[in-house]
């Protein structure tokens, strides 16, 4: 029995030192930053005279912070299912026993090993369309020589497209891991199961509606939150592509945070924004980990 | 399904993924082909095309930078990530391993809400965490330093490199460890003897999973080097890239320069790269 005292106090002295790290740079800053958010903080010297809902009222008022929201918005709504259907697309059809299977594999995931900054730099010259005097750039040259000038456009320097041309990088740099997370579940279920379904006279078309999706569900719940974390969190790719954007059309919340603080000195304005992505990010991933590891506990 | 039709459907998904494997692989054409241009050849009007002769300028002139022009190249900031990411790596690695240990089998009272107040961590918005982050490292004096962003690397790398130690260790049979115990082995013999000896393909997925993490990492960067002599390359490559004097050709160049690290453990790894993905994501 002394020998499990001292083992459970070595592990207890095992996980200490993340422990109280997490606890100050993660638990602590967060606090920091929310307290921050209610200071008059707006110059280099810290002000921590408190100014209440001031911070947010002025940020909801302001319209870089609006079209921020809305931004965000149609990224995480367009970047999310683009994800998840291309993932899917490809992890069917690779799982179809295809011969090259590890190479189709490769291409579509290698995006990912890749760091936003590059992702950004390559997709910049790849979306610039070019001006009249010069002819065109990049994918609209490609199109142009293709027969398809018909689909040139502005892509992000037409304030339409704006955040839209960014979804395409990201979906690009992205969608092959919503195929290995499918592709993973695809290996999981069983032969004898589709079997089953195919002896009761199912097409391969009822076996993938009917067995097939429904088994996937836990796999696409868990690729909605991490490309929603994604999404919400989105900084490097958007920096290195576009920056702000013609009336910040490319604009995101990540970026005006680090802009005001880090630029503009507004310490409690960026701890505001910061405390407003926090929020989103706490609501699509709390409930996610309470519902993992209740499960974990039943299991 | 009539044979007929069942060539059809092959050649129809053979269609679809290799034209995929194009639209994927059309960014990496446009870097391979720009980069290797001599400088009489680059323009944006023929970028599609192959260049004729094969010249390596461009990598030299972003390695190098040209004084002439007032931009240095990007080879201190490679060796500032490569003194960066290998200790940095290496920490996190062991510092998880010893957690994903404790959390996969010396459960406490407690333990079932600390680990997923430490998953939390890997998801919040580093900007929730920036302004403060600021202020303690000028106080440690590790502002603006490799030592600093190693700190950090190794602190914000905490969540998922126990996460992903505690999902391998999980898989262990507990019986293994019961009979150590009974054994009279101790919880660091056990770990000494048993696990770490077996834990080498874990090692393998976590190490390769934070090499690219920080490698590739350009928030922690921008905000904790602000000298460019100190800088990691993806900010160097950012502050390149941003640059009006910079040809686009040498950005290109840049840029390829600056994935290879990872896109190399990617080709010779990409199955533990994979395998570190999915520990990252699904339930162990």
């Amino acid at each position: 029995m002394r020998r499990l005292n001292r083992d459970r106090l070595t592990a207890i002295a095992l996980i200490s030192p993340s422990a109280i790290l997490i606890a100050i740079f993660v638990y602590g800053f967060i606090g920091f930053n929310g307290y921050a958010s209610f200071t008059r903080w707006d110059g280099l010297l810290p002000d921590f005279t408190w100014v209440g809902l001031r911070n947010y009222e002025k940020l909801f008022a302001s319209q870089r912070f609006q079209i921020d929201i809305a931004n965000i918005f149609t990224f995480t709504v367009l970047f999310i299912p683009a994800c998840l259907i291309l993932g899917l697309l490809w992890a069917v059809l690779i799982d179809q026993r295809v011969k090259g299977e590890s190479f189709f594999r490769s291409i579509f995931l290698f995006p990912m090993a890749v760091s936003a900054v590059v992702v950004g730099v390559v997709w910049r010259w790849l979306l610039a369309p070019g001006t009249a005097a010069t002819g065109s750039y990049g994918l609209n040259l490609l199109l142009e020589q293709i027969g398809l000038g018909i689909l040139k456009n502005g892509w992000y320097t037409d304030p339409q497209i704006g955040i839209k041309a960014v979804v395409i990088a990201a979906t690009w740099q992205m969608s092959g891991y919503t195929m290995a997370m499918y592709l993973a579940g695809l290996r999981g279920i069983s032969e004898e199961l589709r079997e089953a379904a195919r002896i009761d006279g199912a097409s391969e078309l009822q076996i993938y509606q009917y067995v097939v999706l429904p088994l996937l569900q836990p796999i696409t719940l868990s690729a909605t939150i991490i490309l929603g974390q994604i999404a919400i969190n989105v900084f490097a790719l958007v920096v290195s592509m576009t920056g702000p954007g013609p009336g910040f059309s490319t604009d995101v919340p990540s970026l005006f945070m680090f802009d005001t603080t880090f630029r503009g000195s507004n310490f409690s304005q960026g701890a505001a924004i910061a405390t407003i992505m926090l929020l989103f990010i706490s609501g699509l991933v709390i409930p996610y980990l309470i519902h993992t590891s209740h499960n974990e506990v039943q299991a | 399904m009539n044979i007929f039709r069942f060539r059809f459907y092959r050649l129809f998904i053979y269609t679809i993924l290799s034209l995929a494997t194009l639209l994927y692989l059309l960014p990496v054409y446009v870097l391979l082909v720009t980069g290797f241009k001599s400088f009489q050849e680059v323009n944006l009007a023929t970028m599609w095309q192959l260049p004729t002769q094969i010249g390596i300028e461009s990598f030299v002139r972003a390695w190098n930078g040209n004084e002439s022009q007032g931009f240095t190249g990007l080879a201190g900031n490679f060796l500032n990530s490569v003194y960066l990411t290998v200790p940095a790596t290496l920490i996190s690695a062991m510092l998880g391993s010893m957690n994903g240990y404790v959390f996969a089998k010396w459960k406490f009272r407690g333990s079932e809400i600390l680990f997923p107040a430490f998953l939390f961590g890997m998801f919040i918005p580093y900007q929730s965490i920036l302004i403060p982050l600021v202020s303690v490292l000028q106080k440690m004096q590790l502002y603006g330093s490799i030592p600093g962003l190693i700190f950090v690397h190794v602190v914000y790398g905490i969540p998922i490199t126990t996460l992903i130690f505690r999902n391998y260790y999980a898989a262990v049979p507990t019986e293994l460890i019961e009979a150590a115990k009974i054994d009279g082995a101790s919880l660091l013999g056990i770990y000494r003897w048993i696990l770490f000896p077996i834990s080498i393909p874990g090692f393998v997925v976590v190490l390769i999973w934070q090499f690219t993490a920080i490698w590739n990492d350009f928030l922690f960067g921008v905000i904790v080097t602000s000298r460019p002599a100190v800088q990691p390359i993806s900010v160097a490559l950012n502050n390149l890239a941003g640059s009006y004097v910079v040809e686009w050709n040498v950005q290109m160049a840049g840029a390829l320069i600056a994935a290879l690290p990872t896109l190399l453990v990617y080709i010779f790894l990409g199955r533990y790269f994979v395998r570190g993905l999915l520990a990252g994501s699904l339930k162990g």
